[in-house]
């Protein structure tokens, strides 16, 4: 739906609720689909499916390294395992094993890492990932996925279930805005064009989305035509968008809820290189650990708004020139 | 391929394969013999008497799966496969070259029937916790075989999945220490001792079978009882000579991951004829 429609941005679901709501549908109509979980399935909310299909849910205790491998041996035997934790823990403790059981084997394995970001508040940076994207886009063969809201997640997690091959979710703590309308498309790799523009191109992935929208129709106000990009594919990256981005519109800003460093900005900014020279502005987490405060004071101070991605985008406009 | 229960006819194949990854490892100028020696004989035990597989349908869904956790030793269980026909016995010789299908660690990529790649230490029980899981929700009979090593169980992980397979009740699987007491930088004790090795898998709930891992019948006994335990995984502490069957690789800490020389490789097939 490339359109130029007003968005109310209305907060809804938590994109790690629309998740447990995703995968009781995939566990329904797939007898192959199996969850696994390391004692979070309360705030991962894979604890429905548990309760719905006892014998595919496998909780591992605090135990994350196990519970990859355990997840990828079920993959190679013909499950569609959904492994969950916070992705602080998931993809930092269960890195190796993702990497060695079932990245170099290509085995089916599903991660979803929740309580990404900083917006999970007050628990701190012991609890925040704000690096998953780079380890999983630094696995061969891995797809890596960060929906924006519940329509997304809940379309994506079905799209990941039949996907063949491991990939990593990411998903939120907090309600994030409704962007999407039921029965939105989605298709792994393949990006989405939220507002038409011409000056410059807002990248954004998962809470950030909502706050691209918000900017571009700030910049409108000050005669700046900004397009949105929801890059809810990190990896593999929908590179023709973005290459006509850079082409058509000169300047891009890529905003995400993640460390600047092996973030999508890089990702995006390697394909610009390749592609198509552009001028471009990063909105991220700047070489730092966060802190405890509520989500909104912390997404404030480490400079991940609308506000923010308006002056980046300035910025951008004003380097074309 | 032709199995066999009879002992002397097992022992037999052990003393081909310990020649034929002798040569492989030699040849390659690099490798893990001593570990490879220690484990031929459970291996061989596994591929030719106790598991269900049939090498002309590698991915037939029943099979029992084994999985070479210590996957340093990986000469020993290309020479059982190629041996069972799973792969080329003429191939044997291209060890750790490059674009070989026998790689220096197992790899999936290159050797399809392989059930895992591994080589990272620790992650192989687990690995085999998650297809015996599968095989119960498919009601399928296959049981899951997993060899680690001495010095691989200090990883942590092996005691998360100690834990998970005793409390989820994975009786379809079966573990086997190959417990050769030499790691790379010596002697296990001297390292990080594991004892009281028979009380620590207890204490975590499985079905522990002591046993000398080079008595072939002993082996298939134990390979047995397990399969009649129900409610717990088994684990077998099967104590080995690490070099088995090569008098100055036997208990020589050089030989973990060296390879011989051709004057060695001589002597040792001579050692093994």
């Amino acid at each position: 739906m490339p359109a130029k429609t007003k968005y109310e941005l209305k907060l809804g679901a938590a994109t790690r609720e629309a998740f447990g709501k995703a995968l009781v549908e995939v566990g329904r109509t797939n007898p192959n689909v199996v969850v696994l979980d390391a004692d979070l399935s309360k705030s991962t909310y894979t604890a429905e499916f548990g309760k719905q299909f006892p014998d595919r849910f496998f909780e591992c205790g605090i135990a994350e390294a196990n519970m990859m491998a355990i997840g990828a041996g079920l993959a190679s035997a013909g499950k569609i395992p959904f492994a969950s934790s916070f992705s602080v823990f998931a993809m930092n403790k269960g890195f190796e094993q993702l990497r060695v059981t079932a990245a170099f084997p290509n085995f089916n394995l599903k991660v979803v890492g929740t309580h990404s970001g900083i917006s999970i508040g007050e628990d701190g940076p012991s609890q925040m990932s704000i690096e998953d994207i780079s380890l999983a886009c630094s696995l061969p063969g891995f797809a890596v996925i960060s929906p924006a809201d519940e329509v997304a997640m809940i379309a994506l997690v079905k799209r990941a279930a039949e996907h063949i091959g491991p990939l990593f979710i990411r998903a939120g703590r907090i309600k994030a805005p409704v962007i999407y309308a039921p029965g939105q498309d989605f298709a792994i790799g393949k990006s989405i064009e939220l507002v038409e523009g011409s000056a410059v191109t807002l990248i954004a992935t998962g809470l950030l989305v909502a706050e691209a929208i918000r900017a571009a129709e700030t910049l409108e106000t000050e005669g700046i035509s900004a397009r949105v990009l929801d890059m809810h594919t990190i990896k593999p990256l929908d590179r023709e968008a973005i290459a006509r981005a850079a082409r058509e519109t000169g300047a891009i800003v890529v905003a995400e809820e993640h460390l600047v460093d092996g973030g999508l900005g890089v990702r995006v900014a390697q394909v610009v290189a390749e592609a198509h020279p552009a001028v471009m502005e990063f909105v991220g987490i700047e070489n730092t650990y966060a802190e405890s405060g509520t989500p909104d004071e912390l997404l404030d101070k480490y400079g991940l708004r609308a506000v923010n991605i308006v002056a980046a985008a300035r910025r951008a406009v004003e380097r074309k020139r | 391929m032709q199995k066999t229960s009879n002992v002397a006819e097992l022992a037999a194949i052990c003393k081909r394969m310990r020649r034929e990854f002798i040569e492989m490892i030699t040849t390659a100028k690099s490798g893990h013999p001593g570990g490879s020696l220690s484990a031929t004989e459970i291996v061989v035990t596994l591929f030719f008497d106790v598991m269900r597989h049939d090498p002309a349908n590698p991915k037939w869904k029943d099979r029992d799966r084994f999985i070479l956790s210590k996957g340093h030793c990986c000469p020993v269980l290309y020479a059982v496969m190629a041996e069972c026909g799973y792969c080329p016995k003429d191939q044997l010789m291209t060890l750790r070259k490059l674009g070989s299908m026998y790689q220096g660690h197992p790899d999936v990529r290159f050797l399809p029937s392989l059930e895992a790649s591994t080589g990272s230490l620790g992650e192989g029980l687990s690995l085999g916790i998650g297809m015996a899981l599968a095989a119960k929700l498919d009601r399928s009979p296959s049981r899951s075989y997993v060899v680690l090593g001495d010095g691989e169980i200090q990883e942590g992980q092996i005691w998360e999945a100690a834990m998970f397979g005793a409390f989820h009740k994975v009786d379809n699987l079966v573990a086997i220490v190959d417990y050769n007491r030499i790691q790379l930088d010596g002697f296990v004790k001297d390292i990080m001792d594991l004892e009281p090795l028979v009380d620590k898998w207890r204490g975590f709930g499985w079905h522990v079978i002591e046993l000398d891992g080079h008595d072939i019948a002993a082996l298939q006994r134990a390979f047995a009882e397990a399969e009649t335990v129900k409610g717990k995984p088994t684990v077998l502490i099967a104590h080995t000579i690490k070099g088995k069957g090569v008098s100055f690789m036997e208990n020589n800490p050089k030989f973990h991951g060296q390879a011989p020389t051709p004057e060695e490789c001589v002597r040792a097939l001579a050692e093994l004829a």
